[in-house]
């Protein structure tokens, strides 16, 4: 692994929740990486396999989904259904040999900023374990190859 | 409806082998409603072994195609041109058995694969789950069990009730399991025939599941 490895991750952040959390994190000026890019999504229920899939396969070192806390859904139950999904991809990604922890499911309160300052510090330190997305390190090492 | 489940990843894989542009082709019937190989299953597939295949350093193209049903043979023509222009060197089809099956017989120079176990005529019981209600024996004679098929949702195929292994309605095969013998005489009783179970029935006639080779149905008023 590289020693200036920088993850990219790929945050899908509910409008109701995490993202307010993403946004209130801005406003108290709390510091954390920038490595986490975030994506808003109307409710995390939104968010399918498939969109989890193609971002790891177009390169993303880590994705996090991430929710209200649990019961606090505006949609009642978006962030159970997204966990469950979170999980099928987790298992997915485990069948074709890819990490499973580079794929993770957050709750955030709209009202938690340092939450999710948190949430993004502990992602970028377990991407930054597990190293770059293996999709680009051996596409990277075929086109050396050639 | 048919009610079929993806293959494992790791086995996908071994069929690939070898093939570096694939069609995976699913199928708009009863595989969707079971979420096994309708356009979303289909793209999660694509996506899946595409990773695999990376990270095998062999990446693999897989382009996706969706009939509205492969058990048609009408339908399965769409695959022509594609197959035609594109070179695949195999196709891997999403649908239930049938639908590789006639895309064999019809493609000679391409690899076919199923992506899916074909598993039983079911119905829903509740939001993603399925189960089994009829083994197509080929002559029904549910009435006789209040409408309830033994010789599919009883465990042992019991056809003159339960087996002393039925407790607290449930089957003694998985504890999951309604006892289907359960069903059939709380049925009866309510129906004030339990009297009729009591009839010896002969033993089962298969020959209308196994004898004569390949089944068919023909109707002929209807055929062109
Ligand atoms: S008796 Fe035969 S046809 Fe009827 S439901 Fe049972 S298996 Fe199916
Ligand atoms: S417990 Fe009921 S369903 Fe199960 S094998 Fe016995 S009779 Fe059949």
């Amino acid at each position: 692994m590289s020693e200036n490895f920088e993850p990219r991750i790929v945050a899908f952040c509910c409008q109701y929740c995490s993202y307010a959390a993403a946004d209130l994190a801005g406003s108290m000026r709390l510091s954390y990486p920038p490595n986490v890019k975030v994506v808003l999504v109307p409710c995390t229920g939104r968010v399918d396999p498939l969109h989890i899939l193609r971002t790891i396969e177009d390169g993303a070192d880590g994705v996090c989904v991430a929710g209200c806390l649990e019961g606090d859904c505006h949609f009642l139950e978006g962030n159970f259904k997204a966990r469950k999904r979170v999980a099928y991809v987790q298992r997915i990604l485990n069948e074709a040999g890819v990490e499973d922890a580079r794929v993770r499911m957050f709750n955030i309160a709209a009202s938690d900023g340092p939450g999710f300052a948190e949430a993004a510090r502990m992602m970028t330190e377990t991407i930054r374990a597990l190293g770059p997305n293996p999709l680009s390190t051996k596409t990277e090492k075929m086109t050396e190859e050639l | 409806m048919i009610i079929a489940e993806r293959k494992p990843i790791k086995e996908l894989l071994e069929m690939l082998a070898g093939h570096d542009k694939v069609l995976l082709v699913g199928c708009k019937g009863c595989v969707t409603v079971c979420n096994a190989g309708g356009v979303k299953e289909v793209g999660v597939l694509a996506s899946a072994l595409r990773i695999a295949r990376r990270r095998q350093g062999r990446p693999i193209e897989i382009d996706e195609m969706t009939l509205d049903r492969q058990c048609e043979p009408e339908f399965i023509s769409w695959l022509e041109e594609p197959i035609r222009e594109k070179g695949y060197t195999a196709i891997m089809s999403a649908a239930c058995s049938v639908g590789p099956q006639y895309i064999a017989e019809r493609f000679d120079k391409v690899a076919v694969m199923p992506a899916l176990n074909t598993k039983f005529i079911g119905g829903t019981l509740e939001h993603e789950v399925w189960a089994e209600f009829c083994r197509a024996c080929g002559n029904c004679g549910i009435h006789n069990f209040g409408g309830l098929c033994p010789i599919t949702r009883c465990s042992k195929g019991l056809l003159h009730g339960p087996c002393a292994g039925s407790s607290g309605g449930k089957c003694e095969v998985r504890p999951e399991v309604d006892c289907i013998w359960h069903l059939i005489y709380t049925r009866m009783k309510n129906l004030g025939q339990v009297e009729k179970l009591k009839a010896l029935k002969p033993a089962k006639d298969w020959s209308s599941y196994w004898s004569g080779g390949v089944r068919r149905v023909v109707r002929e008023d209807l055929t062109l």
